[in-house]
């Protein structure tokens, strides 16, 4: 189990401080795909980074901790003070665009070798890694290649390998496979679904594509301006969706062949830099009354294992109606 | 008519590596692509990463140059033998949004610096004015100028920093609009805003635009024309609602079929691995021929012509020929 205790992370500036996570509070169960979803610059990279205890300036866990559900040599609890001593081998971080983030001097074989084991007998962990790419289906050639020699899905799986080398307990995904075509995104969703089968690690992944949050997660988490305002099972979710801002989330996609004038959501987010009263997403909720514009609602469990921070989320809301 | 876009045997070689292991590129590979009309339009270009997309933009951006053949936007031959506009009426006529919004702003200048440069160079705005401009362009993708006033680059998160870059290109108001992947990074609501701004601006002030995307559902959605490319090549060109509907060549229906979307799970069959790339950019023939479940001998030694389609359609694949000579 990963708990997120009460996080508060914030970015320093010159114009001062900014809360980018904000009172996100949830406990994840062992083996999970967790989908993350929500508008650009609610925190979704903040929290991962949080999670990751990548928390270097200006980024700073100023308010409550993470738990990751394991105990150091001593016997305490890891926390996200302690987890950096176990980056790659219990958690590891695909980072968003991080298809560029591989050195293009470099020869794939020797970042791989540097990253996993900077000690380790060099030939030896070769071997294995070589091993482990092609079931991942990649040639042991591309280990011989330089990052531009490869494809960008041919790059992205070798993110991949590398964050799955040492079967870690925990994944984090940031955006993994947006750059990419749809049909290499789809060999790399079913090829991280096979590994997590196999591994039974839980896996976070940040994705703005509904459709592919559909097909691969187990649990979905829905962020607003830095706060979590629904989190629930999958089929829950899509099926019956409690806050607003999910259902439009998932209405207002077009699909190919349907030729209905699509609404996005309209209005903009609140800037975190204002200061936030009542429902963040009151000023384009179309539910919205004076007791959202007044009252922050805090995230309740409207049904088991379903949780929404919505005024209304508890009143019968019709469910939806998927394509078959 | 007038020619909005139009490429004649257009062809970029990329060079990569040392002596020994050179690898060339055909990243463009003799594309022609050709759309007139008197109205705006919006022409979706698709297909696999690495295909190409990116260089046909850079090079009708006149950022590089081909090795072979010619372009020409709006009426102008931009690339290419005869190319020679000048380049403020260029500015003033062809907007870009790149790709990466990261890699669009130097991280030593505040963001808003380059909105009121775009506003005071493009439009001969000055002071108050040109902050009116940028308001403007700022509004229309969900944003303030409050926002962006003394932020850097690394400051902002990558869907609202590729707003500013839609809204920078919404400025000197150009007649077509290259967007490079502009709303890769935005989330489903504020998406379908931009995207009906597009819509918006093509009725409104006439802008026509080059959409490059891998979201087909949204090409679908503001499309009149779309272009799918594979390896350096055009493989399917024509009407976006009737190619999306119902894709002739092998590597459409590939790409279609690949869409996650709601409400069917996709099945766990194996995905074929995939070549290194750099072999399969040099290769005669088709270029999709190893994954194509349909190849025969001809694939292999002869590439394909476009066949045209009755529906006005043109796809460069033996097969669909072949049926096409039937009847
Ligand atoms: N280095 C930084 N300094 C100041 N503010 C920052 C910094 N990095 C991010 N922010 C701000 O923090 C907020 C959250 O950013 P974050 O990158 O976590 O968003 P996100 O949900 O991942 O967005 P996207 O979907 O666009 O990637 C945004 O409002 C952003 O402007
Ligand atoms: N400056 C460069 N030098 C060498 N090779 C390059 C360069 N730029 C692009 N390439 C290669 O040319 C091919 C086409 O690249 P391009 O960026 O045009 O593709 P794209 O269709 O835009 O891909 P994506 O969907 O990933 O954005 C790729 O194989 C790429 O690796
Ligand atoms: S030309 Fe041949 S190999 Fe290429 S897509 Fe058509 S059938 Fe397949
Ligand atoms: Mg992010
Ligand atoms: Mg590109």
């Amino acid at each position: 189990m990963i708990s997120l205790n009460e996080l508060v992370a914030t970015y320093t500036t010159v114009r001062g401080s900014v809360r980018a996570v904000d009172g996100v509070d949830l406990s994840i169960p062992e083996g999970n795909i967790v989908g993350i979803a929500g508008e650009s610059g609610c925190g979704k990279t903040t929290l991962l980074k949080v999670i990751y205890g990548d928390l270097t300036y200006p980024l700073a866990l100023e308010q409550g901790s993470v738990n990751y559900g394991f105990a150091d040599g001593a016997g305490r609890e890891v926390d996200s003070a302690s987890i950096q001593a176990y980056w790659f081998q219990r958690i590891s971080y695909i980072p968003q665009s991080s298809m560029s983030s591989l050195n293009p001097v470099i020869r794939i074989r020797k970042q791989f070798v540097d990253f996993l084991e900077p000690k380790a007998n060099k030939d030896d962990t070769l071997d294995r890694v070589r091993q482990f790419i092609q079931q991942l289906d990649l040639p042991p050639e591309a280990l011989d290649a330089y990052p531009h020699q490869l494809s960008g899905g041919m790059r992205q799986r070798m993110m991949v390998a590398l964050a799955t080398f040492f079967q870690p307990d925990i994944i984090l995904a940031d955006e993994p496979t947006t750059a990419l075509d749809v049909v290499v995104q789809k060999g790399i969703l079913l090829l991280l679904l096979k590994l997590q089968r196999q591994m039974g690690n839980t896996i976070l992944f940040v994705s703005h594509d509904m459709g592919v949050h559909y097909q691969i997660s187990h649990r979905m988490i829905i962020m607003y301006a830095a706060k979590v305002v629904e989190y629930g099972e999958s089929p829950d979710v899509f099926s019956a969706p409690l806050h607003p801002y999910t259902r439009m989330l998932i209405e207002s996609l077009p699909n190919i062949g349907d030729d209905h004038l699509r609404q996005g959501v309209s209005g903009r987010p609140p800037s975190l830099w204002d200061d936030l009263r009542g429902c963040r997403f009151a000023a384009r909720c179309p539910l919205a009354t004076e007791l959202c514009r007044q009252e922050e609602p805090p995230l309740v469990e409207h049904r088991p294992n379903h949780f929404a921070a919505c005024h209304y989320a508890g009143d019968v809301i019709p469910t939806l109606e998927l394509p078959a | 008519m007038k020619t909005i876009l139009k490429t004649d045997d257009l062809h970029k070689v990329y060079r990569l590596g040392g002596f020994i292991n050179r690898v060339r590129i055909n990243a463009l590979d003799k594309v022609n692509l050709h759309v007139q009309s008197d109205e705006p339009v919006i022409i979706s270009l698709v297909g696999e990463s690495g295909s190409g997309k990116t260089t046909l933009a850079k090079v009708m951006l006149r950022l590089i140059a081909p090795n072979d053949g010619q372009a020409i936007v709006n009426d102008q031959v931009v690339a290419g033998k005869g190319a020679k506009t000048d380049k403020k009426t260029f500015m003033s006529m062809v907007q870009p949004i790149f790709q990466n919004p990261f890699e669009a702003f130097s991280n030593y200048r505040t963001v808003d610096t380059y909105l009121l440069r775009t506003a005071m160079k493009v439009s001969g705005a000055k002071g108050a004015e040109a902050e009116d401009l940028v308001e403007e362009a700022l509004v229309a993708v969900g944003m303030r100028y409050a926002d962006v006033r003394g932020k850097y680059p690394n400051q902002f998160s990558g869907g609202e920093l590729q707003r500013v870059s839609v809204a920078r290109a919404l400025i000197p108001k150009p007649s077509i609009i290259i967007a490079d992947e502009p709303v890769s990074m935005i989330d489903a609501s504020l998406r379908m805003n931009v995207i009906n701004l597009f819509l918006k601006l093509k009725e409104g002030t006439r802008t026509s635009f080059l959409y490059i995307t891998h979201d087909l559902a949204t090409a679908y959605y503001i499309s009149d024309y779309i272009a799918v490319m594979y390896r350096g090549t055009i493989v399917e060109f024509g009407n976006a609602r009737a190619i999306l509907s119902d894709p002739q060549h092998p590597y459409t229906q590939l790409l279609l079929g690949s869409v996650a979307t709601m409400g069917q799970k996709w099945e766990e069959a194996d995905i074929a691995m995939q070549d290194m790339e750099a072999t399969e950019f040099v290769a005669e023939g088709c270029r999709f021929r190893h994954r194509c479940p349909l190849a025969e001998q001809i694939c292999a030694d002869v590439r394909p012509a476009a066949t045209l389609l009755p529906d006005g359609r043109e796809v460069y694949c033996h097969i669909v020929e072949r049926e096409m000579e039937r009847i």
